[in-house]
């Protein structure tokens, strides 16, 4: 190997490691809220438990735009995680009805569950060439009818102990903040520094020319898939932990789907694939529980809020697409 | 085959099955159409009895509308995820401005129209001019719409919907030869329906769409004014949605989740009708007949006396099928293209 491509390699390795702009912006807008919240709100914006307070928020949305980070670096999408999210709180709580000992056959179940909906969007996609978008929405109509067929409410209860994934703190850190950020960490260094990681960007950005020198494109998609399922189902057993119990809306109620979707995309992932990585979604999910914090305690409207929410993503978008070149659909 | 074969050679002038095969790449949406009527006749006579399938018309009129508009979107390369929103704004403002009286009517209408105009001029020239896909763009107006029409509205829906407002959703006009009673929205369908096949395959317009989907570079080197394409297409879209949203208030009433899902469901209803999901292959008459056959694959699944939830699977189940076929017939014939 020469110096030449020695260089460029261990360059192109500290590129994807290298902080993104978009964590300047998330503090930028920290700031700012710090600021406005000093001026007009109440409490300190910037106390350890408020910070807590934002990173749990972000906790359920974070895990699963972590998920769909793999999804959409594959030039690919996933609709169906907010139901898949629904499927997994109301199992989970349906096998477990309370008895501690029956937390890892619940796991085990749902874990099962979400891998088999991860194959069976990916092999829609790849093996079947359906359109991911089409594919992903059927599949999350599907879930969501059989779904809703069967449970109406809130459907058994999850024990004590399973309560220690949302409630619990090892030391003073929050157990969710310590799931959220070693899932992070574990994906960027998947991406980063392994083959998969590496074939995910190959296909993502040129799906001919990764199949023609050699990658098995049909397994990265697929295996991109599975984790973006598998993300949503450590949500839904999140969720179910926080809330004692499982229900069927509450992955739509949350709109996992299409806000995971955005938060990838404010974070600098392309939606056309091969460029981004989780550290930008994590920014981006924690740019939305900074400002969803803010307009809280300054006591905005809940639909004024929903306004501004719908304004910043398009306007986080705009900022990027006119730092590239690219031009987009 | 052969036979054919040795037809066709016989007679070269009189090669039919190029002919035939364009005929056939059009109609199975239209051979599911007319079997899932037929379906539904034989568990329900009555179904196809004048009155009732213009019911059934009036129903399907507003998906349909949507369906037109989506098709405009989705050949450019796009989607409008906003217009289920529009439709629910539509639907809350319209009833808070007219506050039932119908004095207010006409210039209520009007007002609606003007704002889905700025709606499909921002969508369009977001999308063009700051590059942002228009997934996120239509997306974030979802998220937009339905806020202002909840924060004006103060979460509840408030005034109500004049008697003529509503009657182009449920209104008839009575003693129309051979059908009996003729429903206002079937009317507006006829009209719109038609507007949207010429705008589509007869003017410069449609065509221009088309070839923005199909190769946006090759589109502008052209001569193709491409973002003004664009904005016009999502223009389109929404005004759909805004009449959409006239008929649904005239039709159900006034809620907070009229619109919800319908964009999906407009979606669906193009990829029913063959559209290509990344632009540069659509036909009108296929998407409204696509809009047609979901709503008609509601209605048979409600005859089977299936519940509600199980609608929505068997729905998503047609779709993925639906899309499956398409790009399966499509490898067949060599064309590596996704559809």
């Amino acid at each position: 190997m020469s110096l030449a491509t020695r260089t460029a390699t261990a360059r192109s390795r500290t590129r994807r490691l290298r902080v993104p702009a978009i964590w300047l912006l998330l503090l930028a807008i920290f700031l700012i809220a710090w600021l406005l919240v000093s001026l007009f709100g109440r409490g300190d914006f910037a106390s350890a438990s408020n910070v807590n307070n934002i990173v749990e928020r972000a906790t359920a949305l974070g895990i699963v735009a972590i998920g769909q980070t793999f999804a959409i670096l594959v030039a690919s999408i996933d609709l169906s995680v907010a139901y898949l999210i629904s499927v997994t709180a109301v199992m989970a709580s349906f096998i477990m009805q309370g008895d501690p000992a029956k937390v890892p056959l619940a796991i085990l179940v749902v874990a099962a569950i979400g891998a088999g909906v991860g194959l069976i969007n990916g092999l829609l996609v790849t093996k079947a060439r359906i359109n991911p978008l089409i594919a992903t929405l059927g599949v999350g109509l599907i879930l969501r009818g059989l779904l809703n067929a069967s449970f109406q409410n809130f459907t058994g209860s999850v024990p004590a102990s399973f309560q220690f994934l949302a409630y619990g703190r090892i030391g003073p850190v929050p157990v969710p903040v310590i799931i959220f950020g070693g899932l992070a960490l574990f994906a960027s260094v998947l991406l980063a520094r392994t083959r998969f990681g590496a074939h995910v960007y190959a296909v993502g950005g040129n799906r001919n020319a990764a199949r023609l020198s050699g990658i098995r494109d049909h397994r990265i998609i697929i295996g991109a898939h599975v984790i973006t399922s598998l993300t949503a189902v450590v949500t839904g057993l999140y969720l179910a932990s926080r809330l004692r119990s499982g229900a069927p809306w509450i992955g739509s109620d949350g709109v996992y789907d299409l806000e995971s979707i955005a938060a990838v995309v404010v974070g600098g992932t392309v939606l056309s694939g091969g460029r981004g990585g989780v550290l930008g979604t994590v920014a981006g999910v924690l740019i939305f529980a900074v400002l969803d914090t803010m307009f809280n305690q300054l006591g905005v409207d809940s639909y004024l809020k929903q306004v501004l929410r719908g304004l910043i993503i398009i306007t986080a978008v705009a900022i990027y697409a006119a730092r590239s070149r690219e031009v987009v659909g | 085959m052969a036979a054919a074969t040795e037809a066709a050679i016989d007679r070269p002038d009189r090669d039919w099955r190029p002919h035939l095969a364009g005929i056939i790449r059009v109609l199975p949406v239209f051979i599911v159409l007319i079997g899932i009527i037929v379906w539904i006749a034989i568990l329900n006579p009555r179904f196809i009895e004048p009155a009732q399938f213009l019911n059934f018309l009036r129903r399907s009129a507003p998906l349909i509308i949507l369906a037109g508009g989506q098709l405009f979107v989705i050949v450019t390369g796009g989607f409008d995820l906003s217009q289920g929103s529009l439709v629910t704004l539509t639907v809350l403002v319209g009833a808070l401005l007219a506050f039932g009286d119908p004095a207010n009517t006409w210039w209520v209408i009007l007002l609606l129209y003007g704002f889905g105009l700025l709606v499909g001029i921002f969508n369009g020239a977001v999308t063009s001019y700051l590059r942002v896909p228009s997934f996120i763009t239509t997306l974030g107006m979802l998220l937009t719409l339905k806020g202002v029409a909840l924060l004006a509205t103060g979460g509840a829906p408030r005034g109500a919907l004049p008697e003529n407002f509503r009657a182009f959703g449920r209104a008839f006009i009575e003693d129309v030869p051979l059908v009996g009673r003729l429903p206002w929205a079937v009317l507006v369908l006829l009209v719109v329906g038609s507007l949207l096949v010429f705008l589509f395959h007869f003017t410069q317009l449609g065509k221009q769409a088309l070839a923005v989907g199909d190769n946006q570079h090759a589109a502008r080197l052209s001569g193709i004014n491409v973002p003004l394409v664009r904005i016009a297409a999502f223009t389109v879209s929404s005004l759909c949605a805004v009449t959409a949203g006239i008929m649904l208030g005239g039709f159900s009433g006034v809620s907070l989740n009229v619109g919800d899902g319908l964009e999906l469901e407009a979606i669906s209803a193009v990829v029913l009708g063959g559209a290509a999901l990344l632009g540069g292959r659509g036909n009108m008459p296929a998407a409204l007949a696509g809009a047609l056959t979901l709503q008609a694959l509601f209605t048979l699944l409600n005859f089977l006396g299936l519940p509600s939830p199980i609608r929505v699977a068997v729905q998503g189940t047609i779709i993925i099928g639906a899309v499956g076929f398409a790009a399966w017939r499509a490898a067949r014939s060599g064309q590596e293209r996704e559809v």
